[in-house]
């Protein structure tokens, strides 16, 4: 931790709490639940806040009825995240509210798991089901059988339930299918990572290094913001992609990188670096730890020696080098987000927090800042129970880095019933069809439960699978927790019900509340409504309600998110240093220093598959919302244009693609572009859905993750990389 | 007199979207179609490549051969700032306007009218920017008074390289492109 230690930050004072007090304790002044809308009655424009949550970025929205009908929504101005910008997706919200491909009601599975049939049902018959079932496998198993999937803020509530149910098996892909490696990485040298949002201070930075991040296709709406802003101001940005992405075409220096070998380049970059004595050496003296192995362990990696690895002239390796090192301290090497490519990842990562130490950024402007937050506590519910089994997904502390649940480690426990068996899925507002490589694994594991349950918007593959399925009001239809963010000011953000559900949809604290009722937990709820709820951690603090309904933030006030000129920087690692050499990996067996091991080719006649975002969807969620799909309703598959002629292939034609597992794709569009290597191929994540129920988005486009059949585990964390996979071309199709 | 007109910095520009989602809820443009779109043009042999990513959308030209085709008058140039209109109930739909147009700006709309962008004529009738300008998250977009030398148009049009779509069509496009 910095000597610009978090806890100095929390102290917000209440310079906005007028109204408070007032509010306290006046539970009858609560409204018991979003009014129902008379459209006859409400003539005219009403705009109501919320916060977006087409991902999980957050940004303050308003939203605009047209006499009672929602009609669009835009970015908060006073929201810090969006800044009265939301980006395409949150633009594109409105079409998650009229999307007529939503689940409509609770359904029981009528036939064999997997086969999408149903009787629509109650929800008390729906609760009732799936207490039982519960019950029952606590009753054989334990609680802890039971696990979670829950991916954003809307989890919260189903969390505590299950928390209080008795298990600890709560887990998302957002760790090992996604930033996990990265986290570890940067824990490992900083102590601390870079959380979400990042706290990178990309429209300060004067020279931004982009390895396989995407920014702009990629649409986390403050990091693009930045980023414009930072090309305005002249920064020299670096793209490290095998596919000449959007951020590419901004860019000073484009880097053609051979798919698998960025450790090559980035140890290689460092190896000139400190060679040429281009570092921050007073950073390193005073925060470095073990500087002397690290610098004998890397010194081999020279320019001549990546080139062969990566494919990069070694002169553009020097000048790029050198470019970095010229903006120090303000030259910021992106640690990415979706980190799991080839199972050597944390490795990778911690390349790049170390080419990050090297420029001396950290604290500094234009490097990464120090994230502050308003102080609100959660709220005091009665302790969980206490479970002797431990977690499912990490026997033996096998990973020993792994700092979240990994999702696949609950998988795997669920296939072989060890270390103890799972008999029960929860899955929340998670695709684990698309999010976790290896369908077949994945459908294996769900055979052997007693109950699988799935809440979610839409009716996603995953949830074609599950026994009983609980359809959830959309972010424009419900309250959540609030948000208390950590970032370059401090704020709360409220969600709160803008429209109607349309049919029978309920939110999920409404959903969790009572489920917990039927388990007898309800001491777990002491809160009748959520309105209670968020008016008591807000009142704890002496912000108003209220104002938050009207605002749709509080602002806190402004902290210093960068270290004083002088301030000694504290690290929580072992050392209390930025551990250049890694004592910690060490000990467990593990390389102090990351070593760069070769890819595996792709086979004759074979290319890697790569998979990334589009700017207009997320994950595999949005593809049936109808604004969305008019702006891209399938993915292509991007071939160089050499091969495609090679194939004799064209742009727009259509074509299959097939693993090396005997996988076969649905068909995809062709993109015969310049714009990519001739070794790999590219798609959008998220398309080629089978579920039938997503009428829309129904077999257009192919799905990455289906032919994700192979997957490296890395050793540290649990990760997955799914970079792994190589396909070929089926013509006829 | 005023002559409105867009300014769009293609360094800026990440081709989002934003423009096309924001248009389409701001003006109900029905599902199936858009008034604006993005273009990523790409010249070069990998890996040594220039793309420049444009919105694009009606260019609300000065000499706009869909005004000077219509048979009706429906497609007309308003008088504030010279903004190019389809009056919907002259339209009799002969799509001799789609045609014309050289950008391919122009749809048939479902209940039977030619549409296209008005630059949200409603917005700038009330003193604000079209939605796509107010929406885009990097702030690649800039609306203004062309005729005005001290606009931010103006300005950034004096300052910077630039050009129009198609200028050998002889359209006199209003939206130009920072290069
Ligand atoms: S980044 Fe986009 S989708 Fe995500 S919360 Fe912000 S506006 Fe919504």
């Amino acid at each position: 931790m910095n000597s610009l230690s978090r806890r100095k930050f929390l102290k917000i004072t209440g310079a906005v709490l007028g109204t408070a007090a007032a509010l306290t304790g006046t539970a009858g002044m609560v409204v018991k639940s979003a009014k129902k809308i008379d459209e006859a009655k409400v003539k005219g424009i009403q705009k109501i806040p919320t916060y977006c949550d087409i991902c999980f970025w957050k940004c303050g929205a308003i939203a605009y009825l047209k006499n009672g009908k929602l009609w669009k929504v835009e970015g908060n101005p006073i929201d810090p995240l969006s800044k009265g910008r939301l980006c395409p997706r949150g633009t594109g919200g409105v079409g998650a509210h009229y999307d007529p491909d939503r689940l409509k009601s609770p359904l029981i599975r009528k036939s064999l798991r997997g086969k999408e049939e149903w009787v629509e049902v109650t929800w008390d018959e729906a609760f009732d089901y799936i207490a039982e079932k519960m019950n029952k496998i606590k009753a054989q198993y334990g609680p802890e059988s039971i696990a979670l999937f829950s991916h954003g803020i809307g989890g919260t509530f189903f969390k505590h339930t299950l928390k209080a149910f008795g298990t600890q098996n709560i887990s998302a892909p957002s760790f090992a299918q996604c930033r996990g490696p990265r986290d570890v990485g940067f824990k490992l040298t900083f102590g601390e990572d870079v959380s979400s949002p990042e706290r990178t201070d990309i429209k300060n930075a004067k020279c931004i290094v982009l390895i396989g991040s995407h920014l702009g296709e990629n649409m986390h709406n403050t990091q693009v913001q930045e980023f414009a802003e930072a090309i305005e101001n002249g920064a020299s940005v670096i793209v490290v992609d095998p596919r000449y992405s959007v951020a590419a075409s901004k860019a000073k220096y484009y880097l053609p990188i051979k798919p698998g070998t960025d450790l090559a380049l980035l140890l290689t970059w460092m190896n000139i670096i400190v060679k040429e004595n281009l570092y921050d050496k007073e950073f390193v003296s005073r925060y470095g730890f073990g500087f002397e192995q690290f610098t004998a362990e890397i010194s081999h990696y020279t320019p001549e020696w990546a080139y062969v690895e990566t494919g990069i002239d070694p002169e553009l390796i020097v000048k790029t080098a050198h470019e970095i090192a010229r903006y120090r301290p303000a030259s910021l090497i992106h640690p990415g987000r979706h980190a799991t490519w080839y199972g050597d990842d944390t490795q990778r990562s911690r390349a790049i927090a170390l080419l990050n130490a090297l420029m001396g950024n950290w604290g500094v402007k234009g490097g990464f800042y120090t994230p502050v937050s308003m102080d609100v506590p959660s709220y005091p519910y009665p302790p969980y129970p206490e479970s002797k089994k431990g977690k499912v997904d990490n026997p033996d502390n096998k990973y020993p880095f792994a700092h979240e649940t990994i999702t696949n480690g609950i998988r795997e426990a669920t296939i072989t019933g060890k270390p103890y068996p799972i008999k029960g899925w929860f899955v929340y507002a998670t695709n684990l069809i698309h999010a976790l490589p290896n369908e077949e694994e994945t459908i294996k594991a769900i055979q052997n439960l007693d109950l699988m349950v799935v809440i979610d918007v839409i009716p996603s593959e995953i949830a074609g699978w599950a026994d009983v399925v609980l359809p959830e009001s959309v972010y424009l239809e419900r309250y959540d927790d609030i948000n208390v963010e950590w970032f370059r000011e401090p704020f709360v953000s409220l969600r709160q019900p803008v429209v109607d559900s349309p049919h029978d949809q309920k939110p999920n604290w409404w959903m969790a509340k009572k489920l917990a009722e039927r388990l007898d937990l309800q001491n777990y709820y002491p809160w009748n409504h959520i309105e209670e709820y968020i008016e008591y951690r807000l009142n704890a603090v002496g912000y108003s309600f209220e104002q938050l309904k009207k605002d749709g933030i509080i602002p806190g006030e402004k902290q210093p998110i960068f270290t004083e000129e002088g301030a000694l920087l504290e690290f929580p690692t072992p050392s209390g240093k930025v551990e250049f050499y890694s004592l910690q990996l060490a000990g467990a067996g593990f390389d102090p220093v990351p070593k760069y091991t070769k890819p595996q080719e792709p086979p004759p006649g074979y290319f890697r598959l790569l998979y990334g975002r589009a700017p207009v969807h997320s994950f595999g969620r949005t593809q049936s919302n109808r604004v969305l799909m008019d702006m891209m309703d399938e993915n292509e598959i991007w071939i160089n244009s050499d091969i495609a002629h090679r194939y004799g292939l064209k742009s727009g034609d259509y074509i299959k693609l097939k693993n090396i597992d005997g996988i076969v794709s649905n068909k995809i569009k062709v993109k015969a572009t310049e714009r990519i290597r001739t070794d790999c191929v590219y798609m959008v994540h998220g398309f080629g859905h089978n579920s039938k129920m997503l009428k829309g988005a129904y077999m257009k486009g192919a799905s990455d993750a289906e032919l994700i059949t192979q997957y490296v585990i890395d050793p540290l964390m649990g990760g997955t990389g799914m970079n792994v996979n190589f396909v070929t071309f089926e013509v006829e199709v | 007199m005023a002559r409105f007109g867009m300014v769009i910095d293609t360094k800026k520009c990440v081709g989002c979207m934003d423009c096309v989602v924001a248009c389409k809820t701001e003006n109900n443009v029905p599902e199936g179609f858009n008034r604006d779109w993005i273009v990523q043009e790409v010249i070069g042999k990998y890996p040594d490549l220039h793309m420049e990513i444009r919105s694009e959308r009606c260019n609300h030209c000065d000499n706009p051969p869909c005004v000077s085709c219509c048979p009706t008058g429906a497609s007309h140039v308003h008088d504030l700032g010279g903004v190019v209109l389809v009056n919907h109930k002259e339209c009799i739909s002969c799509k001799a306007c789609l045609a014309s147009c050289p950008y391919d700006a122009r749809f048939i709309h479902p209940d039977g009218y030619a549409d296209k962008c008005t630059l949200c004529i409603h917005r700038v009738e009330k003193g604000m920017n079209p939605a796509c300008v107010d929406v885009c998250p990097t702030h690649c977009m800039y609306f203004g008074d062309l005729d005005d030398p001290n606009s931010e148009v103006s300005k950034l049009l004096k300052s910077r390289k630039h050009h129009t779509n198609i200028p050998a069509a002889g359209t006199k496009p209003q939206i130009f492109y920072l290069m």
